[in-house]
């Protein structure tokens, strides 16, 4: 058992598949909340194959498609400043801010390195005693425990010189200001099984409760996506909506306690903008006074502009599920991967560039 | 935002490079011979049929698990030759070094280089070195060109894949990209990955005298861009369609782990000792066995066809019984996120 290939098995899809047309007992208006969720659903072919009376709409899960602009300018900010080199997560690179991105300033000459982990910023820091090594920190629930291990690391080892520019973000308020949209009329949720490793199956249960939404934790493999689906499908024939574990080999029903308590050690929650979806109360993750020597918006005192999104991008629409990439004007026309305007065509997890890059299914 | 500078993306092989060439190069350069874009130009002579090719060699870091600089500056440009039929006759070695660089690399270079001519019977008949400041390059860049000898009446080109051919790729896919990419990084959680690099010009040359003349359309190594780029370049060019059948593209253990941890797609990677062969499908089954036949072809599979419409269309049949479309790569593939 290799954990991939017999996820994959047609086998066993077939199965799923003809329990699934069973069970619909009209359409449903499903959401996959994870951006690595979308990516998965084209790049195996899955809207091909899924009965037609399913509707499957991107949600807010991909963190470099809601990060403001206001954020992208600050990071540009910092890494145009003398004596500066950031490191970042390789999808951050092409991200356009108002005016730039990161890959346009490294072409102007600032220092921009991709690493593959926080802990490689440290590395880089030891490199370059010289300058001040920042890490340009983009992610949610599960990337920000290690964001915040790298702080205290950075703190046992003194490392004077380096600093995280935090725009961490929290799902679960973001899903509720999603569902208080009572115009989206979702009829469940495909939750992110990565992000869903750290809080736990337990954090939908307020969403279940709020909004009598079915939730569903999935995988990423073909079959645990389809199995998420038929679950979803089986809660709805029966009336039913709760929070069911589709994705018990890596998500536990408490999450992983210790990873949290790493974060809550070192984060604080905040206001913060969601691109697309405004200011969400106390879903950011500020950096604690404790820790603000290693806070780069401290340290180089750094003011957010206003987020300005470019003219005529749909992203924002988009992200809250309201419009198809299709619907935008700019879409495979003035916004492509190659010069995207909107963050949903940059990111390798983003909605429109999936669209772009497998087709545009249904 | 429009680009007003170079940005790394033109250097990616991918829809960036083809609009950055198209624009600025054959704009102003543009003949019969160049706007081919082919692996290398064909220029017919009173004493018979030359093909000539030329490429830059920019890797970092320089040495890696299965090859170096060297090795595939001259595996590089042989196979460029190879993928117009072409037998290799001989390279130009033209280097760039860059203040700083210790002797003993640039010898080891100068030995793998030196172990790829005699290996590969191509030698390096001229050369040029010039030194620059230190920090006005990056350690070592290498150019080879070369020359080879075409058959007569042989047409191998992007622009001769027609419908009912088989599409046949001559090994696994993504071997050298995943170990650039691992060595960046400094992952070592895949095991024996090693780089693939080797020359083809006697896996082509084989196919060539197995298959009966005229039934090898296209050949072509999907090196920056990986696969997924090239067939896309020979669709638009032949204006056909290519259909994959994901269950059959050769791809090993290793290289789908590191790609499912990074985020990436082994159809995007690039691959240094790898063939993409579009064969009459009548003669599939034929230049197959051929392949098998040779150490650089012995994992080949056919791994689609080549249809009528929609033309320039590459569509991709899931291992999951559903379909993608399949386009060039845009961009330098980047692990994500999370």
């Amino acid at each position: 058992m290799d954990y991939v290939s017999e996820f994959r098995d047609k086998t066993l899809i077939a199965p799923l598949l003809a329990e699934l047309k069973q069970t619909l007992t009209r359409p449903l208006r499903l959401m996959e909340v994870c951006g690595t969720h979308t990516m998965a659903i084209f790049r195996h072919g899955l809207r091909a194959i899924l009965p037609p009376e399913i509707e499957l709409i991107s949600g807010p899960g991909c963190p470099v498609c809601v990060t403001a602009s206001s954020h992208i300018d600050g990071f540009l900010d910092v890494a145009q400043r003398d004596g500066v080199r950031v490191a970042i997560f390789g999808d951050l690179f092409r991200v356009p801010g108002s005016q730039s991105s990161l890959a346009r300033a490294q072409a102007a000459g600032a220092k921009v390195e991709i690493v593959y982990s926080p802990m490689d910023a440290l590395t880089l820091a030891e490199k370059h005693e010289g300058e001040e090594v920042v890490f340009l920190a983009v992610g949610f629930e599960t990337t920000m425990p290690l964001v915040a291990a790298t702080i205290l690391e950075a703190g046992r080892r003194k490392l004077a010189h380096f600093s995280v520019f935090s725009a961490g973000k929290i799902m679960p308020p973001a899903l509720h200001a999603l569902l208080a949209d009572r115009e989206l009329a979702l009829d469940g949720l495909l939750c992110p099984g990565h992000v869903s490793t750290i809080i736990g199956a337990e954090a939908y249960e307020p969403l279940v409760r709020d909004y009598g939404i079915s939730c569903v934790i999935a995988g990423f493999e073909p079959v645990d996506i389809l199995q998420a689906v038929l679950l979803l499908a089986r809660q709805k024939r029966d009336g039913r909506a709760e929070v069911e574990n589709g994705y018990a080999r890596a998500v536990a029903w408490q999450g992983n306690s210790r990873a949290r308590q790493v974060m809550n050690e070192v984060f604080a929650p905040v206001d913060t903008p969601w691109r697309g979806l405004g200011m969400i109360k106390a879903s950011g993750m500020a950096i604690r006074e404790e820790f603000a020597c290693f806070d780069a918006e401290r340290k180089f005192a750094v003011r957010l502009p206003e987020s300005i999104e470019p003219k005529g991008c749909l992203c924002g629409e988009i992200l809250r599920g309201r419009k198809k990439p299709q619907a935008c004007p700019l879409f495979k026309s003035r916004c492509t991967p190659m010069d995207p305007v909107g963050p949903c065509m940059v990111s390798s997890e983003g909605t429109c560039a999936a669209y772009y890059r497998f087709g545009e299914g249904r | 935002m429009k680009n007003d500078t170079i940005l790394l993306d033109h250097g990616s092989g991918g829809l960036a490079s083809g609009e950055l060439i198209r624009d600025i190069f054959l704009s102003r350069l543009g003949n019969p011979v160049l706007g081919q874009l082919e692996d290398s130009a064909i220029i017919e002579t009173d004493r018979g049929r030359l093909a000539f090719s030329t490429d830059s060699y920019v890797v970092d870091p320089l040495f890696f698990p299965g090859g170096d600089i060297g090795l595939l500056a001259v595996h590089g440009t042989i196979n460029d030759l190879a993928m117009r039929g072409a037998r290799p006759l001989c390279l130009s070695l033209a280097m760039i070094l860059e203040e700083g660089l210790p002797l003993d690399d640039l010898q080891r270079i100068v030995a793998s280089i030196d172990n790829a001519c005699r290996e590969s019977g191509v030698p390096v008949v001229t050369g040029d070195t010039k030194v620059v400041q230190k920090g006005k390059g990056d350690k070592v860049f290498i150019n080879t060109s070369g020359i080879g000898l075409v058959d007569e009446g042989l047409d191998i080109s992007a622009r001769m894949a027609r419908p009912g051919d088989a599409v046949i790729l001559s090994g696994s896919m993504g071997d050298h990209g995943i170990t650039i990419l691992g060595q960046r990084a400094g992952i070592s959680l895949f095991g024996n990955l090693r780089s693939d690099t080797r020359a083809l010009h006697r896996l082509v040359q084989k196919l060539l005298a197995t298959v009966p003349g005229g039934a090898v359309h296209t050949l072509r190594d999907p090196t920056r861009g990986g696969v997924a780029t090239s067939l896309n370049e020979i669709a638009a060019a032949a204006g056909v369609a290519i259909e994959l059948d994901e269950d059959c593209i050769p791809v090993t253990p290793q290289v789908a782990a590191a790609c499912e941890i990074l985020g990436m797609d082994p159809l995007y990677l690039a691959n240094e000792g790898k063939c993409l062969a579009v064969v009459d499908g009548t003669h599939g089954a034929a230049a197959l066995a051929a392949m098998h036949g040779m150490p650089e072809g012995r994992d080949a599979r056919i791994i689609g066809r080549v249809t009528e419409s929609p033309p320039g269309q590459v569509v991709l049949h899931t291992a999951a019984g559903g379909a993608r479309i399949v386009r060039s790569l845009t961009g330098e593939p980047l692990p994500r996120i999370c």
